[in-house]
């Protein structure tokens, strides 16, 4: 019904020419985002977009690499770094010259206790750091600073780009230490002061956040690399996308952030208006449960990759928010597979099929969050399913709900979106191609033990990739490892992410980059 | 938890002698009621909370923690603990006003009720005013010609009101006024322009750029407001024009009215000072609990509107499993209804001369 009732309401505004519009002001930034998933502004700690988004623009890493090509890196807070030759000590230099907003200069020291705090934190996106032998033990005996040198030890000789990569990620920000630690209660590192704070160095820092209602910063005037054009960047937390849609026409807001394929087919025309998009990291797939006895037959697993409308999906319900992909790294990453050898085709599902001994198909139910685009996916794959007899029924449910049931692995089907936690081929393959415990307890437990997927010699090769130290050698086992896992695996990998956005003609320059914390608004300038 | 029956007096005036209750049994009796009834609230809400299929730590860790991390986080949320004991900590907390922290704002969920409910308050303020401005003339207008054009008129506006849904009329409103015709400011409570002027004192905007004297924000936050509240407004007119209405009819048909009539008072003083006299009584009730539902924060108004209200917030915070949060905010909701019956209780007492 209120679906029902917002396409009317954007019916009506077919007619609607916006009288005169107010501007913002020439040197403010304002976007309308919805913004309500930031819950701290700690980059120890932070693991959601928008707020990976506000710590790329405030925070400066050590390293970074372009956002047009991930595999040049290039160096921020470090001037220059080497890798030993066993392989296992990386040691950076640091920028001479550097200031914190506080006004303390960045040394090594900072750079050491930035890294050393996350893994003592030990929070959410610490595994980015500690997968790499690193404990909350031993961070200050492998992680140290001396004059201006920062010495990292890993425990192993990984592939290199592994640890560059892992340090462009947002847990790996600098934060002004004597500031954090000035703000220390009960040995929390200044963790509970951080969460609603900001000791940063980078372009812009923060003026003030309103959870659900607005996140305001400011240019850094000291900033010591390419000073921003605009003064301040405020972005509105506005979650109703038809309201971002008239924001934007009226002039009131300069980029609207999340608009839905409607809003964005009806500013089709308005010349005020440019639309943009990236290529995003995040993928759609769907995830089969191989404790479901359909299911784990490898025909049935097969046949369901045949029974997905991909072009529909994509021509359509995700119409300029997602291409079609099939394997689990995205495109832009080292050794990304861009084949696509599935596409609907009953014929041929009926027969894998009846090979499997269920020529008539069977019932399985698909849990289903309830936004409208995924709803609208599994009503698609619902009705393609069903020509070649499989019942599907959809049980729909809130995001986190829906999300508790497939982790504790009592789903059939879960129609999902999994987005790269840093930009190394790793981070995927480490949660869609590896599963070292398949047992209920296990330890870790990736997506493919959630979907109870036993693969001790995939894991293997995962293991063996991450260890590879000659990059095109590394991508070529990537892509073998991929093959292998589009053709046997119990993930349809469906599709892959763009992010859009509709910016007024007079606002330039705002970079859309591959991950979320690429998004940058220094270069942004307003005519 | 209504107050009392809707019959208003019957065959009296109700100028008669009004008597105060004893303030000390109402107090008392007060304070017994609220303690009582916030317990069973607390109680409630716990369990419901506990018993929704969703994990809470996933608010505070999200879906790719590792799983030291994840059981870090259980531990600190204190979800480690038997049901009884979270619960034993949980109100001992909140005997003392605290509520914890928000797992999603990472504030104690003290404080940010305390940024979210004055934006609440004071939108639903105004949409109550409104309301009872229009409302209740509208009524008794369509009372007094029941049947002819008037109280079609004022049915059919009044039925448009309570059944076109808000989130609806919020943006249509926002496409003619704002988009269209440019006579009020768009979504949220103030201009960019006019941010970090005024020092929040009382979190209601119009107060506060009041207050600091500056007119300039005053006029920009009342033509932010105005759409929205104009639009709960109608809302709460349309269903205290309908009370109005069907109160006022039981009276006009009273014998004393009659009396009235034949002792020949004038037909407005007739309508206006006696019948509504007697009506006020229930209708009090009827515009408390219509206050009461637009302070809870009408979600769909908040959204369309970008309001940063309790509405908002609660609903988050639900979706989320930040059960902090939603307890901190239905206590506040039970507060405002609670407090508001026990007004509205109180003003029964003062208006009806056979409350005792």
């Amino acid at each position: 019904m209120r679906r029902l009732l917002g396409a009317a309401a954007i019916a009506a505004m077919a007619w609607n020419t916006p009288a005169a519009f107010a501007e913002t002001p020439k040197d403010t930034l304002v976007m309308a985002h919805v913004i309500d998933d930031i819950i701290t502004l700690d980059p120890a700690e932070i693991f959601e977009f928008s707020g990976a988004e506000y710590a790329g623009n405030t925070y400066d890493r050590l390293i970074g690499y372009e956002v047009d090509d991930v595999s040049k890196i290039f160096g921020v807070v470090a001037e220059s770094w080497n890798i030993s030759d066993d392989g296992k000590t990386y040691t950076f230099k640091i920028r001479p010259g550097i200031k914190f907003v506080s006004g303390n200069p960045l040394t090594a020291e900072d750079a050491a206790f930035s890294l050393q705090r996350a893994i003592i934190l030990d929070k959410s996106p610490a595994f980015i750091l500690t997968q790499f032998g690193f404990t909350p033990e031993n961070a200050k005996e492998k992680i140290k600073a001396d004059g201006d040198v920062l010495t990292i030890e890993t425990d192993q000789v990984y592939a290199p780009t592994f640890l560059l990569y892992c340090l462009t990620a947002t847990i790996s920000s600098v934060v002004d230490k004597k500031e954090v630690m000035a703000h220390e209660e009960d040995g929390d590192l200044g963790h509970k002061w951080l969460r609603t704070a900001y000791a940063g160095s980078s372009a812009f820092k923060l003026r003030q956040w309103k959870a659900n209602e607005v996140l305001t910063l400011d240019r850094n005037d000291d900033y010591w690399g390419e000073m921003p054009v605009m003064k301040r960047v405020v972005i509105r937390h506005i979650s109703e996308p038809a309201t971002q849609r008239l924001l934007l026409e009226k002039g009131d807001i300069d980029i609207a952030r999340k608009l839905g394929a409607d809003q964005l087919a009806g500013l089709e025309g308005n010349t005020d208006i440019r639309v943009r998009q990236g290529e995003k990291g995040a993928v759609y797939y769907l995830g089969l449960n191989q404790k479901n006895e359909y299911l784990s037959k490898p025909q049935v697993r097969q046949a369901l990759k045949y029974l997905v409308d991909y072009k529909g999906i994509e021509q359509t319900i995700m119409k300029g928010k997602a291409t079609i992909h099939q394997a689990f790294l995205p495109k832009g990453f080292l050794g990304a597979l861009t084949e696509t050898p599935f596409s609907l085709d009953i014929a041929k599902a009926k027969s894998l099929l009846a090979e499997a001994g269920l020529p008539d198909g069977f019932n399985v139910t698909m849990d289903t969050r309830n936004t409208a685009e995924i709803t609208e996916m599994a009503q698609s794959i619902q009705s393609t399913f069903a020509q070649a007899g499989i019942k599907l029924e959809i049980i729909p449910g809130d995001g986190k709900q829906t999300l508790t049931k497939y982790r504790a692995r009592n789903h059939d089907i879960y129609i999902g979106r999994w987005g790269p936690d840093y930009q190394d081929p790793h981070t995927n393959a480490d949660t869609f191609a590896r599963n070292p415990d398949n047992s209920d307890d296990a330890k870790s437990k990736p997506l493919a033990w959630r979907n109870a997927w036993d693969i001790p010699e995939m894991t293997k090769n995962a293991d063996a990739a991450v260890l590879e130290r000659d990059a095109a050698e590394r991508a070529k086992m990537y892509i073998a490892l991929q093959r292998e896992h589009q053709q046997v695996s119990p993930f349809v990998v469906m599709l892959q992410e763009i992010e859009v956005i509709a910016e007024r003609v007079n606002s330039k320059g705002f970079i859309i980059g591959p991950a979320f914390d690429d998004n940058r608004y220094y270069k942004v300038t307003k005519d | 938890m209504t107050s009392g029956s809707h019959n208003a007096a019957a065959g009296r005036t109700g100028w008669t002698r009004r008597r105060l209750p004893r303030p000390i049994g109402v107090v008392l009796g007060a304070v017994v009621t609220l303690g009582l009834t916030f317990l069973g609230l607390l109680t409630v809400t716990f369990f419901i909370g506990r018993v929704v299929p969703i994990d809470p730590v996933l608010a505070a860790v999200g879906d790719h923690a590792s799983a030291t991390a994840y059981e870090r986080a259980r531990v600190e949320l204190g979800l480690n603990l038997p049901l009884w004991q979270q619960f034993l900590v949980y109100v001992k907390n909140a005997a003392v006003g605290d509520f914890g922290e928000s797992v999603l704002t990472a504030n104690p969920v003290f404080e940010d009720i305390k940024r979210v409910f004055p934006a609440t308050l004071e939108l639903a303020t105004l949409g109550t005013i409104l309301g009872v401005l229009f409302g209740i003339p509208m009524g008794v207008i369509a009372a007094v010609h029941k049947g002819r054009w008037p109280d079609q008129l004022v049915r059919v506006f009044g039925l448009l009101g309570y059944s076109v849904p808000v989130f609806w009329l919020g943006l249509i409103g926002l496409l003619l006024f704002y988009a269209k015709l440019d006579w009020v400011a768009g979504p949220g409570r103030l201009d960019i322009a006019y941010d970090y002027i005024v020092d929040p004192v009382t979190g209601m905007l119009l107060i506060d750029s009041l207050i600091a004297g500056e007119m300039e924000v005053f006029a920009n936050a009342c033509s932010h407001i105005a759409l929205p509240a104009i639009i709960l407004g109608y809302f709460s007119l349309a269903y205290i024009s309908r009370m109005t209405r069907s109160f006022m009819l039981e009276q006009l048909g009273q014998e004393y009215i009659t009396t009235a009539r034949v002792k020949g008072l004038s037909e407005t003083r007739v309508i206006w000072g006696h019948a509504l006299g007697n009506v006020m009584v229930p209708l009090v009730t009827v515009i408390a609990l219509s206050y009461a539902s637009l302070l809870e924060g009408s979600v769909l108004t908040e959204i369309v509107f970008a309001w940063p209200g309790l509405g908002q917030y609660i609903t988050n915070s639900l979706l989320q499993a930040d059960m902090n949060a939603v307890l901190g905010g239905t206590v506040v909701v039970g507060t405002v209804f609670i407090s508001l019956n026990l007004l509205s209780d109180l003003l029964y007492r003062l208006l009806d001369p056979r409350a005792k």
